[in-house]
């Protein structure tokens, strides 16, 4: 915190119920904390909505609700995974960010010097991505009704006419292509949640996508599919893929990289990399001639330095996901049921 | 990743799948139960069972701590939570266990009980620290490798003179299990499923060693191979049994030499002891009673026997009807033998333990062996008004 930003509240004050009250400590919770963070002119123009400048193309809008325990996490906080989480479903649409809208459920207690970091760190995310925070709502609930800070955020982009990104356009012959190593957003949260200590601290892949994927539109404009494997995993992603499809994926486990401190934790833990969240990495399918172009385009980049081609679109077992395993025989992927555990012996 | 990787080299495999094909015994067949539900979910996640010859079967056994827990018990628990009031602490997987009527601790927990699920023991143990106004149940469960830490717990608590805490004693005993069913098939021979061996549990060897498997090879003329649970664990103690079959021996080996030792981990045998005794007879699911099989907290820390502290009523209990959990347990069926597979129990809707369980049997096949099974059993339903 910069020394300006100390005397926007006094030292170990929390969250009252005012602050939601809509009266003068709302307005000063929103001047002092969210309005200095997320300062841009979209926020500036101070309406209760805020307008843009139509865009060329089509629109995509999505939004998300984030949350988690704990809120800071190695290699992230919430306030950031608000913005990458939104921000990178837009992506997966093909879109470039025009901006995001951000809703904060607080809960009553909450200490504003956590509330202000989570804001700086969600206004520099913003700021990074090009995709300002043009406007917001704020709602403080009792004490023991939430669970410190939720988080909604609903990212508007443009998608160029030219983009035609969806399963309607997946076919057997083609492609998967996985930007990077699996699991280690959600091994980091299980680890930071549970006290563990693994030797290495195992960092969360929290990141922006969206310069990746424009540069890999740019060099192969009819990508099929993008998809970005986050709760449920890389095993959620491709199954929501294949279901009720008339194709099913074949994966090479293999080809499919996980670090060797996340494979670890999970060895221990007892737990299948293929279920674990991320929150920067992405599933591309496109035709199996554009690979080697993709991977190339990919590799520029930190998120995708580590791609690789991991599998294949294929006719028969239409609705399943099916994998290679290292050791040469097969076995469906499937859904996760419920919560992943750790093994019992 | 030491002693990771190298037991799931792809070029190690096809080597030993090789030489286990050239030395299975064509004019014979192979059948081999793996007791342990690591070794089925090993054997499965791998596709294991691809590279043997069409003659090496693995008959799937009742090695899963929360398929045989028996109906009745859990019926116990969930009564402990819901008339009692008491904090239930308890592993994950336990607690989407349908009960009586369906009814599983996560449903007792959506009306209200204090049900959490810990890791560890010492995680109930804090949370009683914690609660001291409330009392806390662990719900102990499992074979040999999860009662040390359980024994620990009330070692711990004894010491702390913790005055809240209790453990609710399921934990079972691997040998009695093995023998009751060699023994099943004079006691029913419609019950007989042929053995040619035993992969034995290895987590369980870490703690009681491999002697006391060795009663299965004097006994009943059974090899053993105590086999670790990564893909060429499985394949290298498979070629070893086929050894042992071809060449006539009877033997207990142990594949899993880098952990377990013949006498296995002594201080947490002696800990056990020093808490827990042998019970008569215990009600396993799929087994049913199987004497000194399981064991029960000694007089001396019966404080910390829930129990002896709740009066638990008597109740009829129920599995639910045509599910096949306990013909499958017993190695005499498998998931595509029951009705229900995949048809109403799938992982979302369990009706019965195997399809719960993280380790159980017909959650092994659905989650990795789904289209062939499906398939199967379509096949063989389209055969039935031919025969």
């Amino acid at each position: 915190m910069t020394p300006a930003s100390k005397a926007r509240f006094r030292k170990g004050e929390r969250v009252a119920m005012s602050h939601g009250g809509g009266g003068r400590a709302m307005a000063d919770l929103i001047r002092n904390i969210f309005a200095h963070h997320f300062a841009n002119p979209l926020l500036d123009q101070k309406h209760d909505a805020t307008l843009i400048a139509r865009p060329e193309g089509r629109i995509v809008i999505s939004t998300d609700g984030h949350v988690i325990s704990p809120l800071f996490f190695p290699g992230g906080d919430i306030g950031s995974l608000a913005v990458h989480g939104t921000l990178n479903d837009v992506a997966m649409g093909g879109g470039k960010p025009i901006a995001l809208s951000a809703g904060f459920i607080i809960e009553e207690g909450f200490p504003l010097d956590d509330l202000d970091r989570i804001a700086a760190s969600m206004g520099e995310a913003a700021r990074a991505a090009g995709m300002p925070i043009a406007t917001g709502d704020t709602k403080v609930v009792e004490r023991g009704k939430g669970d410190g800070v939720f988080i909604t955020t609903t990212g508007i982009g443009v998608v160029d006419d030219a983009v035609d990104i969806g399963p309607h356009r997946i076919k057997p012959g083609q492609a998967v292509v996985l930007s990077g190593p699996i699991g280690d957003h959600g091994v980091a949260i299980m680890a930071s949640r549970q006290n563990l200590e693994f030797g290495t601290q195992i960092t969360s892949d929290s990141a922006a996508l969206h310069h990746m994927v424009a540069d890999m539109l740019a060099a192969v404009p009819d990508i099929a599919l993008l998809r970005d494997p986050t709760r449920g995993g890389l095993s959620a992603t491709m199954n929501e893929l294949v279901d009720g499809a008339d194709f099913g994926l074949i994966m090479d486990e293999a080809a499919i990289p996980v670090r060797t401190e996340v494979a670890s934790a999970c060895e221990l833990l007892g737990l299948d990399p293929l279920h674990i969240a991320n929150e920067g990495k992405l599933v591309c399918i496109c035709d199996m001639d554009k690979v080697q172009t993709l991977l190339d385009v990919m590799a520029q980049h930190d998120e995708g330095r580590e791609a690789r081609c991991i599998g294949e679109v294929c006719a028969d077992q239409p609705g399943f996901v099916r994998m290679k395993t290292a050791i040469g025989g097969m076995r469906v992927v499937d859904w996760l049921s419920g919560e992943q555990l750790p093994r019992i012996c | 990743m030491k002693y990771v990787e190298e037991f799931r080299d792809p070029k190690l495999a096809e080597n030993l799948a090789a030489v286990i094909r050239a030395e299975a015994d064509s004019a014979r067949e192979y059948n081999f139960m793996e007791f342990c539900g690591g070794h089925t979910h090993a054997i499965f996640r791998y596709g294991v069972q691809d590279l043997m010859p069409d003659n090496v079967h693995f008959v799937h056994g009742p090695g899963c701590p929360v398929c045989i827990l028996p109906v009745r018990r859990l019926d116990d628990a969930i009564e402990l939570a819901d008339r009692h009031g008491v904090i239930l602490c308890s592993y994950g997987d336990m607690l989407r266990v349908p009960g009586t009527k369906r009814r599983s601790l996560m449903v007792a927990k959506s009306e209200g009980a204090d049900v959490r699920m810990v890791y560890s023991t010492l995680d109930a143990l804090k949370i009683a620290r914690e609660n001291p106004d409330k009392q806390v149940v662990f719900l102990g469960i499992g074979f040999e490798t999860t009662t040390p830490p359980s024994a620990l717990a009330i070692k711990q608590a004894s010491e702390e003179e913790l005055e809240n805490f209790t453990l609710f004693c399921n934990h079972v005993l691997t040998p009695a299990a093995i023998r009751h069913i060699l023994d099943a098939p004079e006691i029913d021979p419609e019950e007989a499923v042929r053995l040619d061996g035993f992969l034995g549990p290895s987590h369980v060897s870490t703690v009681i060693g491999s002697q006391p498997y060795e009663f299965l090879a004097d006994k009943y003329q059974k090899p053993v191979v105590i086999a670790g649970f990564e893909p060429l664990d499985v394949m290298q103690s498979v070629l070893m049994l086929i050894r042992q079959v071809n060449e006539g021996r009877v033997e207990v080996q142990n594949q899993y030499a880098r952990v377990v030792t013949r006498e296995g981990n002594e201080r947490a045998q002696d800990l056990v002891d020093e808490i827990f005794e042998i019970r008569p007879a215990f009600e396993w699911r799929g087994l049913g009673s199987v004497p000194e099989s399981a064991l029960s907290i000694r007089e001396k820390y019966a404080a910390f026997d829930a129990e002896k502290r709740f009066e638990i009523s008597e109740k009829v209990s129920r599995e639910v009807k045509s599910c096949e959990c306990p013909a499958i347990l017993r190695g005499v069926k498998k998931p595509k033998d029951c009705k229900l597979f995949g048809n109403v129990c799938t992982p979302e809707t369990p009706m019965g333990s195997c399809m719960v369980s993280s380790e159980g049997s017909c959650a092994a096949y659905w989650t990795y062996r789904r289209a062939e099974t499906l398939a199967e059993m379509a096949a063989e339903r389209d055969l039935e008004p031919a025969q």
